[in-house]
This record gives C-alpha cells, structure tokens and sequence, in this order.
C-alpha cells in the first residue's frame, strides 16, 4: 500500500490540484445557479445543462460576429439571462402553487426543446472555441495553459460578486428573506413573483457564462449541457440542497476526487468517485455534507 | 351581493368574507370596519377565525365570498405584495421574522421600496430605534437569536417601516413577560397617536378594552357582539358568554 502511494509523482499530483479546483470552479458555478433556484423557488431545473449548452453556442455567434471573446462572454450571459426570465415567466411562473412534479415536467420539457433547437440551428457537428489567451506557464513537464486559471479567476469573480450581491443589495435582501419566509415576504411587500422570475434569471446567467468560459476546454455541442447537469446534481445534493456555500465546497471537493482518481484511472471511469460520493452522502447524509446537522 | 356600500370616510371594511381551509368553513359572514386612526378590538376564543380574518384582509387566505375595502376601494384577491404597498401591515402571531437575516436587514424588507427618499428612511429608522433602543443595539445580530419579546418588537417595527395606514396585530403579547406586555401596549398608544390604525386580535381582554376604541367579539366564524370598548367591562355577561373568562 505505501508502495501504492509513493509511486505517484509529487508534481503529477500537483497538476491535478491545479485540474481538480479549475474545474471545481466552473462546476460551482454551474451548481450555484441550480442550487440558487431550487433554494428560493423549490424548482428542480432540469434545463439548467441545456441553458449551459445555450450559453456556449450564444458565445460561438457572438465571437464569430465580433471576433472579441470577453465581449461574447458579456452578451451570451445577458442574453440567457433574458431566455432564463422568460423561460420562467412563460412555463413556470403559471404553474407556482402547483404540485413539484409540474415543473419537473415543465423544466424537462424546456431541456427537451432547447436541445434539440440547438440540434437545429447549429447541426450535429461539435463547434470549437478558440482560447482567448493563448499563453502558457511551465508546470514541472506541463505547458499549463493561463486560460485555465483565468477561468477559475474568474469563476471566483462571478460568485463572490454574487454573494456581495446577495448580502448588501435590495434585491439580494428580497431574495434572502423570500428563501426563508416567502409568505411573509410578501407581507412586507416584496413583489415575490418578480423574485422567482430575478432569480431565475439570474441562475440562468450563471449557467451560460459556465458555458462561454467552459467553450474553449471542450467541445460545444447539443447534448454538452447532458454530463454538467448531472455532475452539478450530484453536487447539490452533495453541498445539501439549495445551500449555495455547500454547493461550493462540494463542487471543489468532487472535481478534486475526480482529478486524483484519474492519476489511477481513465478519467470516464474517475466519474464514478462522484456518483459514490452522492450515494454516500444519501445513505449517510441525505441533507448534505456541507451542512450543520439538523437538530 | 354586498347589502352595504363602499364607504371611502372607512379605512377598512370587511363585507361578509367566508373563508375554508379544504372544507371546513372558517369565516362564515364575517363583516367589520375600521376607520381611519381607530384601534379596533377583535375577541373571541381560540379557533373562532380571529387570525383567519386578518389573513384574509392581508390577502394570504382567499375568501370565497365576501368583500375586503381599502379607503373605499375594493382589495379583495390582490396580492398581499401590493397590499403592503397600499399601506396594510401585518404582523402575524408566530411574528415570522426572518431568522437568518440581521434586525436591520429584517427592516430592509419594509424599507427597500420606490419612492422612500434617504431622509425618509433615516427618519423611520430613527422613530424605530427611539421606540425600540434594544433593535437598535441588536441591529447587526440574526433575527432567529432574539428573544421572544425582542422579536416581537421587531416584528411591529418592521411592519412600521411600511407606513402603514393599519397594521393587522395578531396576538403581540402572547408568551410575553408583563414587563414586555407592557411595553407593546405603550406602543399601541403611540401609533394610535400617529393615526395608525389598528386591528388588533387578542387573548388578554383587559388589554384590549384598555387599547381599543372599539371591540368586536367573534364565535364561530362570526362577528356576534360589537360595541364601544368603554361600553363593557372585564366582567360583562356578554365577555363570559363569548370568552368563558
């Protein structure tokens, strides 16, 4: 067993740190939007991959319009910010009050349109985009892109300005007091309605700059969204569902177990580390590892 | 459907509400008014439809039938979002304050909508803080860590923070030390001397004969006796008859 371990190179165990938290962090903010939105409106969004997927394609027109990557990260992020809104005041604001599985449906519905949409428009053919900082740093023998870590800056970026967001503005305050009482919120005048609408707006936005940064690690395609739905699942239940700062840790914490898994592995076969993970976590702690335990 | 007009001199009237819960039938012809400054007295025994009125009122529950009126104006079926904008407060029984957030986000809630200029907020902060000094000390801790009798007060005060034209009161002094009982009667005074008016539903009968200008007396989803609070006593027959005290 000790031979086991001390086989492994110290620098490869390294860049899977490196690996683990740079993909950790665009896993934390795929699962934030989907924790966020199942947190305040109870919505289990099953199109959350396919608004990822949505995401990374809106980025390839933009930067084949304009050239400019940063400007296709901004404009993707807005524009499925808006679908996001109306996607919710079309299917599932009409459905508030009715029982959980109705927009279950209606969200697995959604996933089902845009999916195939995409499929439409832009066929079967996986698009590429092109890395927008083409430098590199030497990681022991590696060529380790800066993209990379510019992503995870950024990743961080986006939620920590977030959770500022959250914490100091008015309508993060809507939002915090809408997640715990919604019916009391609305007593003191919080237009609640308009709240579920922001949020998924919000979580949409998320779900497509994850996409646009993600763009240039993979390939873009119409079921993309399909393997990023399932992993930040698991990490919100793992991180306890609708607790964002446990989604967080778990998004890292999984990525990371996946990273060094693979040291062993191939990395399809490292996914399973998630999914025992998850059935742990439901056997031994079903309301989340990241969380106080309930008293 | 209504036998009474719509007054626009009243601030509130209630016009016959029937309210269910699934099937059984809560409010059965409930009808009352308020006017404008007036604390107004609702009595009656636990489970007689006190809180189910004031629920209706705030838009929560959804009368079958029936009428809420707002200065005149006919409310019933808005959201309760835009009822608090119309100036209707509602501090509940179990006060509901919002536990993870702090005493000044809690007043946020109340605070953070259009048309409150800077001055207007530092001016209603200040009236709450002058009335409750303990929210003012406590401002940057957890609602959820106050006691009962802080929450309470916070409670009102957050509802105060809407510029109510009546705040909906359910049961404010219950499981309160007399020393907090008390001080939620002073403050009843007090915002009836701002002309807040008041709906106020209560178990402790002196109190509310004390505070109120008007009382009404509720059995079985029913208004079944109403007069001027100075018109019975503690010890009236028809206190006995009503409330068993």
């Amino acid at each position: 067993m000790a031979d086991f371990f001390q086989n492994i190179p110290f620098d490869l165990l390294l860049i899977q740190t490196v690996n683990g938290i740079v993909t950790g962090l665009i896993l934390a903010l795929v699962a934030s939007g989907l924790t966020l939105i199942f947190g305040i409106m109870d919505v289990v969004n099953f199109a959350h991959g396919e608004l990822f997927m949505m995401g990374a394609y809106l980025g390839v027109v933009v930067l084949a319009t304009t050239g400019n990557f940063w400007l296709a990260l901004v404009v993707a992020t807005l524009l499925i910010a808006i679908l996001g809104g109306a996607l919710q005041i079309l299917t599932l604001k009409p459905l508030i009050g009715r029982d959980p599985l109705n927009t279950i449906l209606a969200t697995f519905g959604i996933s089902l349109i845009l999916q195939n949409f995409a499929l439409w428009e832009f066929g079967p053919v996986s698009r590429k985009i092109e890395e927008p900082i083409g430098a590199y740093f030497t990681l022991f023998y590696l060529q380790y892109p800066w993209y990379r870590i510019v992503i995870a800056a950024l990743a961080v970026a986006i939620i920590g300005g977030f959770w500022l967001f959250l914490k100091y503005s008015k309508f993060g305050v809507w939002i915090r007091a809408t997640t715990q009482d919604r019916v009391m919120a609305q007593a003191m005048g919080i237009p609640v309605p308009w709240v579920y609408t922001g949020v998924f707006a919000i979580g949409a936005a998320m779900a497509g700059a994850s996409g646009v940064l993600f763009g240039p690690l993979g390939s873009i395609n119409h079921t993309m969204g399909l393997d990023w739905v399932l992993k930040a699942f698991i990490v919100v239940v793992v991180g306890g569902m609708g607790n964002l700062g446990g989604s967080i840790a778990a998004a890292i914490f999984i990525s990371l177990l996946e990273a060094y898994a693979s040291i062993w592995v191939s990395p399809a076969q490292a996914v399973i580390v998630s999914f025992v993970v998850l059935i742990l976590t439901l056997l031994f702690r079903p309301t989340g590892l990241f969380v106080a335990t309930p008293k | 459907m209504n036998a009474a007009a719509a007054n626009p001199n009243l601030l509130v009237q209630v016009e016959g509400l029937h309210t269910y819960y699934g099937k059984s039938h809560i409010l059965d012809g409930v009808s009352l008014e308020v006017a404008p400054g007036e604390v107004v007295g609702l009595l009656g025994r636990n489970g007689v439809g006190k809180s189910t009125t004031l629920k209706s009122i705030m838009g929560l529950v959804q009368p079958t039938q029936g009428e809420v009126l707002l200065e005149g104006k006919s409310i019933t079926g808005l959201p309760p979002h835009h009822l608090a904008r119309l100036g209707i407060g509602y501090v509940p029984e179990d006060r509901r304050i919002f536990r993870l957030l702090t005493v000044m986000e809690n007043l946020r809630t109340g605070l953070d909508r259009n048309g409150v200029t800077a001055e207007r907020r530092a001016a209603l902060l200040d009236k709450a803080f002058s009335y409750f000094p303990r929210l003012a000390e406590r401002r940057a801790q957890a609602g959820g860590t106050l006691s009962g009798g802080e929450q309470q007060m916070l409670a009102i005060a957050r509802a105060m923070m809407l510029e109510p034209k009546i705040i909906l009161l359910d049961e404010p002094t219950e499981g309160l030390m007399p020393s907090m009982v008390s001080q939620i009667r002073k403050i009843i005074d007090v915002l009836h001397q701002e002309g807040v008016a008041i709906l106020l539903v209560e178990q402790n009968v002196p109190l509310t004969l004390e505070a109120s200008q008007r009382v009404y007396i509720m059995e079985k989803g029913c208004v079944r006796h109403h007069c001027a609070a100075s018109d019975i006593k503690v010890d009236d027959p028809v206190i006995k008859q009503y409330l068993g005290v």
